[in-house]
């Protein structure tokens, strides 16, 4: 049985590699039609109905309003999401200076010569 | 009971500047984390309750001469209806500034591990749709991202390590394994829990030297306690190598880097951040200390000096609550 996470994912995937919006019903053929095993392929559509206004609510997809039945498109692509969440991890720093010139400003001769063995080593 | 509010008071006013700047300072740390890791809590718990304490007691004094009698006359005052025709305006203000300090200290704590949970959770949701598990690793993820990056995202059983493709480019089998290693010992020592601990002490008192000094030490010495961990499963070279690529976000050539060291600054990716979602990760500051702890290894501290380490951090977590109760002790 596959969890609610793993058809948001499903979702998700169809979704940015689809250029155009796409409405519940072809979403849930789309589905249907896709490899993954995990996923049942045989789905409602009110199943996808409920991801889909799972993911709107998140901010990750967006319903197209003056269509009848509503078309669905994401709100960036995977690769902005990926961005933004590495931009999480990595801007917290205090101070963003490379750290290796850094470092080498401040090293003895001895240490640099071994920094320099191991670096070139690899 | 004057005299001990104003021995608590000289605590909370040596554990708030001298003590930690000293601390900070000091090289001995790179040599014995874990032992500077315990002084720093000690420095931290001992500070906030000599703080407190130094103003219950002050404000309490003409209640009763010790603690227990003067509080026992301040609660009949509250809830009897005494008179309180004994207690100064001065000595009503310092009990509610102790109450105000110790709510506002519960009250950051609870605040920051919301506010740290609900991020965390959003940050899972997002790398449940991002990211795929890694193929021979149990709980690893991977991400699609040039930069190399790894981080651990703390959450009991659902504690995760993430790392990029970038990264996996970069780093051969074994600096991977360095650099896993180290993560996973920070999900296994629960790193998450002190730097939560701290990162709430700051909050909660930003203009406090102790409390950004003690943040900013104890990022860095758990860095040093993963590397620790690390190095019992990789050798030196691989691990100084595995932090030299990830610290500057990209395979350094080890001509240019060494011959031009502003050259690198313009080329070099970003550094992996001490952010509130990741178990623990390291700023450049700390990124360069590390490097020069590993590659010029000092012995760790002798018996004696361990000791005398953790004898002065058990000193300071009894201290306080002594001086609270001494006056009661001493008749």
């Amino acid at each position: 049985m596959a969890t609610l996470g793993d058809l948001e994912r499903t979702v998700m995937d169809l979704l940015w590699a689809t250029p155009e919006a796409m409405t519940a019903n072809r979403l849930r053929d789309a589905i249907a039609e896709a490899p993954s095993g995990e996923v049942g392929r045989e789905l409602a559509v009110t199943t996808v109905l409920t991801v889909l206004s799972r993911l709107e609510k998140k901010g990750l997809v967006e319903r197209e309003r003056d269509s009848r039945p509503h078309r669905y498109r994401s709100v960036t692509s995977r690769e902005d999401h990926t961005a933004e969440l590495m931009h999480e991890v990595l801007v917290t720093a205090p101070d963003r200076e490379a750290v290796l010139a850094r470092f080498i400003g401040s090293v003895t001769a001895s240490e640099a010569e071994t920094l320099r063995k191991l670096l070139g080593g690899s | 009971m004057f005299w001990a509010s104003y021995l608590l008071a000289a605590l909370a006013i040596i554990l708030a500047w001298p003590a930690p700047i000293a601390l900070s300072r000091a090289a001995w740390p790179a040599r014995a984390p874990f032992t500077a890791m315990v002084l720093w809590q000690s420095i931290a718990l001992a500070g906030g309750l000599s703080m407190i304490g130094a103003m219950l007691v002050w404000g309490l004094e003409p209640l009763g001469d010790n603690l227990v009698s003067a509080s026992a006359g301040f609660f009949s005052i509250l809830f009897d209806d005494d008179s309180a025709q004994t207690l100064g305006v001065i000595h009503v203000f310092a009990i509610s500034a102790a109450t105000l300090l110790f709510g506002h200290l519960v009250f950051t704590l609870a605040l920051t591990f919301v506010r740290i949970r609900r991020q965390r959770s959003r940050h899972r949701d997002m790398l449940n749709l991002l990211s795929s598990p890694a193929a021979d690793q149990p709980a690893t993820l991977v991400i699609s991202h040039p930069a190399p990056v790894a981080y651990c995202l703390p959450g009991g059983a659902r504690s995760v390590t993430v790392m990029s493709d970038g990264l996996m480019d970069l780093l051969s089998r074994a600096e991977l394994d360095a650099v896993l290693t180290h993560e996973n010992a920070h999900l296994h020592q629960r790193h998450h829990l002190l730097l939560w601990a701290f990162a709430a002490w700051r909050a909660a008192l930003p203009w406090l030297p102790t409390s950004q000094l003690a943040q900013r030490s104890v990022s860095e010495l758990i860095e040093m306690l993963a590397d620790d961990e690390a190095l019992r499963h990789v050798d030196e070279p691989t691990l100084v190598r595995a932090i030299a690529i990830v610290g500057s976000g990209a395979l350094p050539s080890p001509a240019d880097a060494l011959d031009d060291p502003l050259g690198e600054e313009g080329r070099s990716g970003p550094v992996p951040g001490a952010s509130d979602v990741s178990g623990g990760a390291a700023d450049a500051r700390s990124t360069a200390h590390r490097l020069r702890r590993l590659l010029t290894p000092l012995p760790p501290l002798n018996r004696i000096q361990q000791g005398l380490a953790l004898s002065t951090a058990g000193m300071l977590l009894v201290v306080p609550p002594v001086l609270l109760v001494a006056p009661e002790l001493l008749g």
